[in-house]
């Protein structure tokens, strides 16, 4: 199993209460898979996701990426998990503004100690032909439209070449027709291996997982 | 990161936004320079000091009448009427192991006039030894003479300045100026010497033998003089000649044991020792001027840095989430801090070497700028940017990834 966890849980205390953003989740995620996480707002699907991204640290319960186990790791340690196993592709897309396209793609291996440093430039090119903006390598995110800095986004996930990306809402920002050709994308990324954990809202970005979870009240429900 | 990479994201973000950069960079920039500015014209003027004593001779001993005042500082001379050519005279004399030559100096001034043209100037009453004590000959001409000494005869040598605004185009030797309306003949004119460091032109001085000073212009029957200057043959002996001279006067003056000098010498490494202390005062100054621009600079600095953890709350967040480790983030920021106030010391440099030209090319001023002052100067404005930028680079290396991420 490439992700799985058992008995995670979050609390947040807000004075006298607490909210179980998750209250006892175990899951279990197969490498080449493509999960959807579904559920109502607040049911706790990106508290999940950042948790499986090592942004975030759970109160309690065990986390074992690749066969490693995570949840008690150092800051630095994490860090360094992210570079080299996730890729992240967010909401509002989190690219460095008047940066080009091409430099925010390398971004990752400026973090990678083991990548060598001449092959930086010919890769990002590659990632962002990959995504099919290999004619806009120069352009900063303020000159690209919504889908295309979320494909720019993509391709700086796999400079790395990370085995899982998790996207939160990945789509929640474009309109239908960016939505379809981010999916396609999605899709051909996980033809070709990689395990993708997918948070939507949407009913027809989610018919495009192989596997669905659905959240309720901090918990999967099915 | 690697370091190039680090530094190439630190000169981005200052470039970013360069007013804002220059402002915060505006302390360091003002500090370093007056640091610099100070220091070139100060070194500048203690070597022009030094130079110019070594001109004079830094062999040479100086007598003034009267007791010594505070400090060794001398009050005015002539206020006592101990010290005569006569000792003078008996010094070359008995120490001639020690002393090579001596001049008494008698100072007056007075308005000279040649044809239409009128200079007002110093007369200086010397003997014929004052070429060599002062190491300093006629150039044109002569010098005058033993017998023009003993007669008290109406002669003179020019100084330079002298020449200047009295003769247009003749030479002057071999004409006559007048001095307080009685002719002087001119018999020859000195090498010219230059202004000294408190900017007084040595050239701007007619030496007249000091007997014809006493008994023709100053018309007195005492013998008594403002000045000796003794020149020895070494420096080494400047101790041993100081006691020597001391304790011939106070025979020659028949002073009692408990009596206090008649008289008071000074000798050029008093002199230097005395500049020495005027540059170590100026250096501790200048510490502090430094110490408080720097502080400001720094503060500057740590305040913009703070502004800008804040701004790129999301970057950092970005950044964390695809593998820079915290120490990355403390190293981006420091990096940050210190180029600006890198830049800032090195525009501070050329702002301060230029003021000092600028200042030594208006005012005439001799410059001096080091290696070492301007090394310092960098690696304090190095070390201000790695300490006030500490701070905020431990703040922003500090912060939870996925809180920057949701950071609005
Ligand atoms: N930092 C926090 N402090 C306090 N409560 C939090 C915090 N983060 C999340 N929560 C709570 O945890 C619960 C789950 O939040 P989460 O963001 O995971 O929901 P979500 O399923 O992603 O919702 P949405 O679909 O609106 O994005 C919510 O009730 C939220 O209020
Ligand atoms: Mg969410």
């Amino acid at each position: 199993m490439l992700i799985n966890i058992q008995k995670m849980f979050k609390t947040y205390r807000m004075g006298e209460n607490a909210v179980h953003a998750l209250d006892g989740v175990s899951l279990t995620i197969g490498n080449g898979d493509f999960v959807a996480v579904m559920g109502a707002s607040g049911s706790g699907k990106s508290t999940l996701l950042n948790i499986l991204g090592c942004l975030d640290t759970p109160t309690s319960g065990t986390y074992l990426l690749d066969g490693v186990e995570v949840s008690r790791m150092s800051r630095a340690q994490l860090a360094h998990i992210r570079n080299q196993k996730l890729g992240f592709v967010f909401q509002n897309f989190n690219l460095l503004s008047r940066t080009s396209a091409l430099e925010n793609v390398e971004l990752p291996t400026f973090y990678n100690r083991g990548f060598p440093g001449r092959e930086r430039r010919a890769r990002a090119v590659r990632m962002l032909e990959r995504v099919g903006l290999g004619n806009r390598a120069d352009h900063t995110p303020a000159q690209l439209s919504g889908g295309q800095q979320q494909r720019v986004a993509i391709a700086r996930a796999l400079m790395n070449s990370p085995p899982v990306i998790l996207a939160d809402e990945p789509t929640g920002n474009l309109d239908t027709r960016s939505s379809v050709e981010i999916m396609t994308l999605f899709k051909q990324l996980n033809q070709e291996g990689i395990t993708i954990v997918m948070v939507t809202h949407e009913e027809d970005i989610a018919a495009c997982a192989r596997r669905r979870i659905l959240m309720r009240d901090g918990q999967i429900v099915a | 990161m690697n370091f190039f990479m680090i530094l190439k994201v630190a000169l981005r973000a200052i470039f970013r936004n360069k007013t804002r950069s220059l402002l915060t960079a505006l302390g360091i920039i003002v500090g370093i320079a007056a640091v610099i500015a100070v220091v070139a014209i100060g070194q500048g003027a203690q070597a022009m000091m030094i130079k110019e004593i070594s001109s004079i001779g830094n062999n040479i001993i100086m007598v003034f009448p009267g007791s010594r005042t505070q400090g060794g500082v001398h009050g005015g001379s002539g206020s006592s009427q101990t010290l005569t050519a006569e000792d003078g005279e008996n010094i070359a004399q008995d120490l001639a192991h020690l002393v090579r030559a001596v001049t008494p100096v008698v100072r007056t001034g007075s308005q000279v006039i040649y044809q239409e043209n009128n200079w007002s100037t110093q007369i200086q009453g010397v003997s014929v030894d004052y070429p060599e004590v002062r190491n300093w000959t006629a150039e044109d001409g002569v010098f005058f003479t033993e017998a023009d000494q003993r007669a008290g005869a109406r002669v003179c040598v020019l100084g330079a300045t002298v020449v200047d605004n009295l003769f247009t185009s003749a030479s002057p030797v071999g004409q006559t100026i007048r001095i307080r309306n009685m002719p002087f003949r001119v018999l020859g004119v000195m090498a010219r010497k230059g202004s000294n460091t408190m900017g007084h032109d040595q050239d701007d001085v007619i030496l007249v033998p000091f007997t014809t000073v006493k008994r023709v212009l100053q018309n007195s029957i005492f013998n008594n003089v403002n000045m000796l200057m003794i020149s020895l043959h070494s420096l080494d002996d400047i101790t041993a000649a100081k006691e020597e001279i001391g304790a011939l006067l106070r025979q020659r003056h028949k002073l009692a044991p408990q009596a206090p000098d008649d008289f008071n010498s000074i000798d050029m490494t008093e002199i230097t020792n005395t500049i020495g202390s005027m540059t170590k005062l100026m250096t501790l100054l200048l510490t502090v001027v430094a110490s408080i621009s720097l502080l400001v600079g720094g503060i500057g600095i740590m305040n913009i840095m703070l502004v800008s953890v804040t701004e790129r709350t999301r970057e950092i967040g970005l950044r964390m989430a695809i593998g820079a480790t915290p120490s990355d983030i403390l190293l981006q920021f420091i990096a940050e801090a210190m180029a600006l106030s890198i830049v800032g010391g090195l525009l501070g440099v050329l702002l301060g070497t230029g003021g000092a030209r600028l200042v030594g090319r208006l005012q005439q001023w001799p410059i001096l700028i080091t290696e070492s002052s301007v090394m310092v100067a960098f690696l304090f404005s190095a070390a201000v940017g790695m300490f006030f930028g500490f701070y905020p680079a431990l703040r922003a290396s500090r912060l939870n990834p996925i809180d920057c991420l949701r950071y609005e």
